[in-house]
């Protein structure tokens, strides 16, 4: 029996006459969307699998779907004659323009054969000669293979050795995904060895030394691996003791390592190559001239086993000396080994002669976390979840390693200047900036985040992006955006259109036993992230945002500032940034009066309605009056006119209520409700009892500027605990006010009892208040009737979407994930608001 | 919504076989929107009212205002959506109250008379009230719509709030007409004129609106003074329609009166599809005709002077980054010389008028070709841009929030990387010469900023220092030794290749 090995990820061709047995050695080893055919191909853009004229069309499409199948990283294997160079020389390209290994299996079998099978197949019609000629390419084509670039020629000969094939799939070097750590990833060491000892004990590394007091090996009590990340040598004052150090604990499996370019250098010199002694290669050599010979090859051969990159952790973390961009984890080809040692460069050299680097990490959208060295700096900064360990402890920087998954960066300093750096270490480098693409938020995107998922249609991500450019504040600080909210179910009886009744038995019926009733301020959303200091966020320049629900800034410059500087002072003095151990905050609020923000859209719209009802029913009741005054049979449309006029009044009282005396911010207020979000933590998981006492903090600590929000917390067990919120709502509502939010008390972040999410909140809109919205007389039973026939599903839908989002993105500003991908989830909430839902909902 | 016509002929009564609608009985029509009701408040031997009102079914009115107007709209979630639910059409007349008239009054409005086909071609003392009309315009819009038609006119401004007196008159006004007239005159100028006041139409305006337009307007249209006005706004602004109703007008003109230009600023909101005003953004000042030339002319100079640049630098493959509605593209396609044309904006409604001004589904193929439209934002890097010759950013930068510019920056000059980048921005020191324009106030509604010339140079300087480019600073437009040019332009060139 015959054992195939062929690497998980290849591109396979399948070599050999007509006749030869390839489609069904295809079949019996591959699964049919694996195989990609010829016939296939050429039956699908000609309707017939025999049509020559057709194979150049064929064969462009079958690349195509190869190349697309590669760039997914799924195995490919290419069912043709495959006997000519040019044919075999375009599958190499494509794997190489891939980076996986091509691997060629031949199937030969006697000619005599191939014939017989050829014969006994109709729609086969070409002559003896025509297979005589293949048979003669496929002798010729031997030798080529190999030249040819395939990785790997498997040979079947005959009908009994290729029955008789196994495939064997083998792993790539790289693929350590079983890897799961915890792992300490450590920078560039380069000779440092008195640091990389201080290093591992801080990081709680037991040292294991030989006779001699040099260390060999080292073990961590709680298990965890050590991953270098290359340039253990050169510069340093002793190369040779950490090559020992590491190997031993490589040797011993307590840590892995992948090669950095300085080693790359000293194999090549330790092999005898013509190699300049700079970089601090000359020293590593002037060391290892003191070692005995066995151990500078022990460590030729450790360096020559070394594999350029890993991808650990089911995928997760991927480690290379010099990063990785996405398209090339878990390949291999020349040019992934020459990136991860050496990194892109631009072609360009800096101010100190040294190559211009290609910052591949701005561009990095892969979900892997990818930890590097080779370029150092002086703090290690996240850049679109990659980081660069390397801190110049050589040049009298810190030897830094990074605690996985922790997250978590542990360093010693140099001793002292080793070695004097070409370019002087930058202090402080400015926060890379995380530059958005066009690609991050366009076209139809599917979206995945742990609170489930959803596809953003491609029109409804170009209406976003013309909001979101033209008019939202800077992405860095767009940390959320409110979900919409659906009402609670319609009330069927009593005259309402939306009853407290309803909201609690939404609620019970989604197993929720404790609810908070939360007044319905009657202002403008207003979404406040307030940093502790007046200018210097971790978000880029400025104290702070205040924005709309749509990400708009909420008044402008001035006005937001002197907001911002309002709400700073009250978390200071309410102690609430040392509280929560953060320096900024993101609370979700509602700014007061409503016609502070909105003045313009009551005057127009709202009055102007109120003004026209105002004048024209009055008018109307008079003609009318007069006529029935005369006799004539008009009561009836005249007591409706009469109620109309009535219902005007109300309506019109409705909307006055939404206007206050502003100017500046003077007469405006501040209702927060919900802390969302500080350093490191969401706080969505914290119940309203947390989140409303700290709002109330907030009121006292500045009571004019800070409005409270009432609330009564409704046991759903408690019929009277009910009763009473209803009637505290119904009080509310008749004095004016707009209404309530019932909430689950346990969070914004609260699952039902089957575990999944809940509503955050429903409102319960009061009737007089909603005379603005449905119309003046909505409330006429004929007028009622057809609205309680309103649909709620696409609302909750939308609001359910936009909520997981919202909660996607306050974990993802947490945990500090890339800006990308916190601007994907903003942005998609953006997106999900021009869904078409009833605007009254 | 009410309308009620009064007359003193003696006997007034006679107006009831006018109308064909008894005075002792009280009428009623189904309307599609509701129902129609006349009513005479008043029927004596001296004096006789009938009243019209137009009972509307708000939930009618809602199913009826679903069609028609459902361009597709970037979301707005801040702007009033409800409109379409709560709105003052169940009070205020409009082309709702025209549509019930010609219904309910048909014989009348044909001057067609059972009883007194004398009486009805006799012009009688008329007095026309509609308590609650949205009059855009104001006062002086309705007297020069319904004054030439001989009617007195009184429009008194409706307070937007009597609790609010700071809020000043709301959009209607209390129309009172007085003449003499004949009873059909008087109700096709109605007809005609409320919708032109109040300019939305309820429903969709087809074709066949033409011919009711120029039926109704038989014997006055033609010679009205501000036919223009009247013709564009019942055709609720549809060009094509305008344009037709205008011509067949045309023919009918009495040949001895000259032609007249409308004296009622269309310039203002104009919401004619594909116009100017959307391609090029400005909207200085309300002056009229003569500012408008001086607005057109600045935006033809601009074009001539960025084309100037681009053929300076030897461009040929050029990007218009924020083309609007394409009329810098429509320019750059005239020219041979540019053999690669990408519009982008991040407005796709923008990019379909460009389409259209363009004809891009009508050009041959090869000039189809050349031109690209994307939708594209300039605070975002977008690849597609990569490579090209040139791009023009023309009036655009101040329409984006200060904050924002340096990603503008660096998705322009830093990633799209063009070898010449050209410029435009108002220059905020001219504002003074534009008479109408407050002090302090910016050209357009949108834009983000003005800056003075030394703000854009040192704008410039700052760009120049990060990207490696360099500048030629210029002006468009005529250049005021005080305050300079209305325009400021700079042309950036790249330093070297990257």
């Amino acid at each position: 029996m015959t054992t195939l090995d062929i690497p998980e990820l290849a591109l396979v061709a399948l070599v050999g006459v007509s006749g030869s047995g390839k489609s069904t050695f295809a079949r019996r080893h591959f699964a049919p969307s694996q195989v990609l055919s010829s016939d296939t191909f050429r039956a699908m853009v000609a309707d017939d699998e025999n049509d020559q004229s057709a194979s150049a069309d064929a064969f462009d499409a079958l690349h195509h779907v190869a190349a697309t199948r590669l760039r997914r990283g799924r195995l490919t294997v290419v069912d043709a004659t495959n006997l000519q160079p040019h044919a075999r020389a375009a599958l190499v390209r494509v794997a190489r323009e891939h980076d996986v290994l091509p691997v060629a299996v031949v199937l030969d079998v006697p000619e005599a054969l191939a014939w017989e099978r050829t014969e006994g197949r109709a729609d086969r019609t070409f002559g003896r000669q025509v297979l005589a000629r293949m048979q003669r390419d496929l002798r010729r084509s031997y030798k080529l293979l190999a030249r040819e670039g395939f990785r790997k020629v498997h040979v079947l000969r005959g009908v009994e050795e290729i029955d008789a094939a196994e495939i064997r799939y083998e792993k790539l070097f790289n693929d350590r995904r079983e890897l799961t750590g915890p792992f300490d990833i450590v920078g560039d060491v380069h000779g440092c060895r008195v640091e990389l000892e201080a290093l591992l004990v801080r990081l709680g590394w037991e040292l294991r030394r030989d006779e001699r007091g040099r260390p060999v090996d080292a073990t961590h009590p709680s298990g965890r691996t050590a991953v270098f990340v290359g340039d253990l040598v050169d510069r340093g004052p002793d190369s040779p003791g950490v090559l020992r150090l590491v190997m031993g604990m490589v040797a011993a499996g307590h840590a892995i390592c992948v090669p950095g370019n300085h080693e790359q250098k000293l194999l090549r010199r330790l092999r005898g190559r013509e190699v300049r002694l700079t970089h601090g290669l000359a020293e590593t050599m002037a060391q290892l001239a003191a070692e005995p010979d066995a151990f500078v090859a022990e460590v030729a051969g450790f360096i020559d086993g070394l594999v350029s990159h890993f991808v650990l952790d089911g995928g997760r973390l991927v480690v290379a000396h010099a990063g990785l961009k996405e398209a090339y984890q878990g390949r291999a080809s020349g040019r992934v080994r020459s990136f991860a040692l050496y990194g892109e460069t631009t072609g360009e050299t800096d101010e100190y002669g040294l190559p211009v680097r290609y910052p591949w990490a701005r561009e990095y959208r892969g979900s892997a976390m990818v930890v590097y060295g080779h370029t150092p700096a002086a703090v290690p900064e996240w850049v679109n979840n990659t980081i660069c360990v390397d801190t110049g402890c050589v040049f009298g920087g810190r030897l830094t390693a990074l605690r996985y998954p922790e997250k978590e960066l542990v360093s010693v300093p140099a001793e002292r200047e080793w070695y004097a750096p070409v370019r002087p270490l930058a202090a402080a480098p400015a926060r890379p900036d995380e530059v958005l693409e066009l690609t991050d938020v366009t076209g139809r995107r599917h979206i995945e985040h742990a609170y489930g998922s959803l596809t953003v249609p491609a029109e409804n991500a170009a209406a976003a992006l013309e909001v979101m450019s033209r008019f939202a504040v800077d992405p860095r600080w767009l940390a959320w955006l409110p979900p919409t909210m659906a009402p609670c179910s319609t009330a069927t009886a009593g005259g309402f259109l939306e009853h407290p009744a309803q909201a609690f038995a939404d609620y019970r019926a989604a197993g929720v036993d404790r609810v908070v009733c939360e007044e319905k301020h009657m202002g403008s959303r207003a979404v406040v992230l307030v940093c502790r200091e007046a200018d210097g966020g971790p978000f880029g320049p400025g104290g702070g945002v205040v924005h709309t629900r749509t990400g708009r800034p909420f008044f402008g410059a001035p006005l937001d500032a002197e907001l911002l500087d309002r709400v700073r002072a009250a978390v200071g003095a309410a102690g609430l940034f040392d509280e929560l151990g953060t320096d900024w905050l993101l609370l979700d609020c509602e700014l007061l009066p409503w016609s502070a923000k909105a003045g313009g859209l009551i005057r127009e719209q709202y009055a102007g309605v109120g003004a026209a009802g105002r004048a024209a029913l009055p008018a109307a009741l008079a003609a009318l009056e007069a006529a029935a005054g005369r006799g004539l049979p008009v009561a009836g449309l005249r007591d409706r006119t009469a109620r109309r006029r009535d219902e005007i009044l109300a309506y019109s009282d409705a909307y006055r209520a939404y206007v206050g005396p502003t100017d500046g911010l003077r007469g405006v207020t501040l209702a927060p409700f919900a802390v969302l979000a500080g350093a490191g933590a969401s706080y969505a998981d914290r119940d309203h009892g947390w989140h409303l006492a700290l709002a109330d903090r907030l009121c006292a600590a500045d009571p004019e500027f800070f409005t409270p929000t009432r609330r009564q917390v409704v046991d759903l067990a408690d019929p009277a605990a009910e009763a009473a919120a209803t009637e505290w709502w119904l009080a509310l509502t008749a004095a004016g006010g707009e209404g309530m939010v019932v909430k689950p008390y346990a969070g914004p972040a609260a699952r039902s009892v089957r575990g999944s999410l809940l509503q955050p909140g429903v409102k319960c809109r009061g009737r007089e208040y909603l005379r603005i919205i449905y119309g003046p007389g909505y409330d006429e039973p004929e007028q009622l009737a057809a609205l309680r026939r309103r649909s709620l599903g696409r609302k909750r839908g939308l609001a359910l979407r936009e909520h997981g989002l919202g909660l996607a993105a306050l974990d993802a500003l947490a945990a500090g994930a890339p800006l990308w991908r916190r601007h994907e989830l903003v942005f998609a909430i953006l997106a999900c608001e021009s869904e078409p839902v009833d605007p009254r909902l | 919504m009410l309308l009620t016509l009064t007359t003193t002929h003696r006997p007034a009564t006679d107006l009831g076989h006018l109308l064909v609608k008894h005075p002792d009985r009280a009428h009623s029509f189904d309307v599609p929107v509701g129902t129609a009701h006349v009513f005479y408040p008043e029927a004596g031997e001296q004096r006789c009212t009938a009243a019209l009102l137009l009972d509307v079914d708000p939930l009618r009115l809602a199913g009826a205002r679903g069609r028609g107007r459902g361009r597709q709209q970037a979301p707005t979630p801040d702007s009033f959506t409800l409109g379409r639910y709560v709105n003052d059409r169940p009070y205020a007349a409009s082309s709702l109250l025209s549509s019930a008239l010609s219904k309910v009054y048909r014989s009348a409005l044909r001057g067609e008379s059972r009883e007194r086909p004398e009486l009805a071609r006799t012009p009688i003392p008329l007095q026309v009230r509609v308590p609650v009309l949205r009059c855009r315009g104001g006062e002086d819009v309705a007297v020069r719509m319904f004054g030439p038609l001989g009617w007195a006119v009184t429009a008194a401004p409706i307070p937007l709030d009597e609790g609010h007196p700071e809020w000043g008159d709301s959009r209607y006004v209390d129309l009172t007409l007085t003449g003499t007239m004949r009873v059909a005159d008087a109700l096709n100028h109605l007809y005609v004129l409320l919708p032109v006041l109040d300019d939305a139409k309820h429903y969709w305006v087809a074709p066949d609106e033409v011919d009711k337009l120029l039926r109704a307007g038989e014997g006055w249209l033609a010679a009205h003074p501000e036919r223009d006005v009247i013709t564009r706004r019942y055709l609720a602004h549809r060009r094509a329609l305008a344009g037709l109703a205008l011509a067949r007008l045309a023919e009918r003109r009495p040949t001895d009166e000259p032609a007249a230009e409308p004296t009622v600023d269309e310039a203002n909101g104009n919401e004619a599809t594909g116009n100017e005003a959307n391609g090029d953004k400005a909207s200085v000042g309300d002056g009229g005709g003569q500012a408008a030339a001086r607005r057109a002319s600045l935006a033809a100079r601009r074009r001539e002077a960025v084309l100037g640049a681009l053929a300076g630098a030897g461009a040929s493959r050029v990007l218009d980054l924020g083309c609007g509605g394409g009329a810098l593209l429509a320019a750059l396609v005239g020219d041979r010389r540019f053999t690669e044309i990408v519009g982008t904006d991040v407005s796709t409604h923008a990019l379909m008028l460009a389409a259209r001004r363009l004809g891009l589904d009508r050009l041959p193929e090869r000039q189809r070709d050349r031109i690209r439209l994307l939708q594209s934002a300039l605070t975002y890097r977008d690849d597609r841009l990569r490579g090209y010759d040139a791009a023009v950013l023309m009036e655009v930068i101040e329409h984006v929030d200060p904050p924002r510019l340096p990603a503008l920056e660096d998705a322009v000059l830093g990633h799209a990387r063009p070898a010449t980048v050209v410029v435009t921005t108002p220059n905020v020191e001219y504002n003074v010469r534009y008479e109408g324009l407050p002090a302090g106030r910016f050209r357009h509604a949108d834009h983000r900023f003005e800056w003075t010339r030394a703000e854009f140079a040192a704008w410039v300087d700052r760009v120049c220092t990060t990207y490696g480019y360099t500048a030629a600073i210029g002006g468009v437009g005529d250049d005021d030794p005080e305050v300079g040019s209305p325009t400021q332009l700079v042309v950036l060139t790249r330093k070297e290749n990257p």
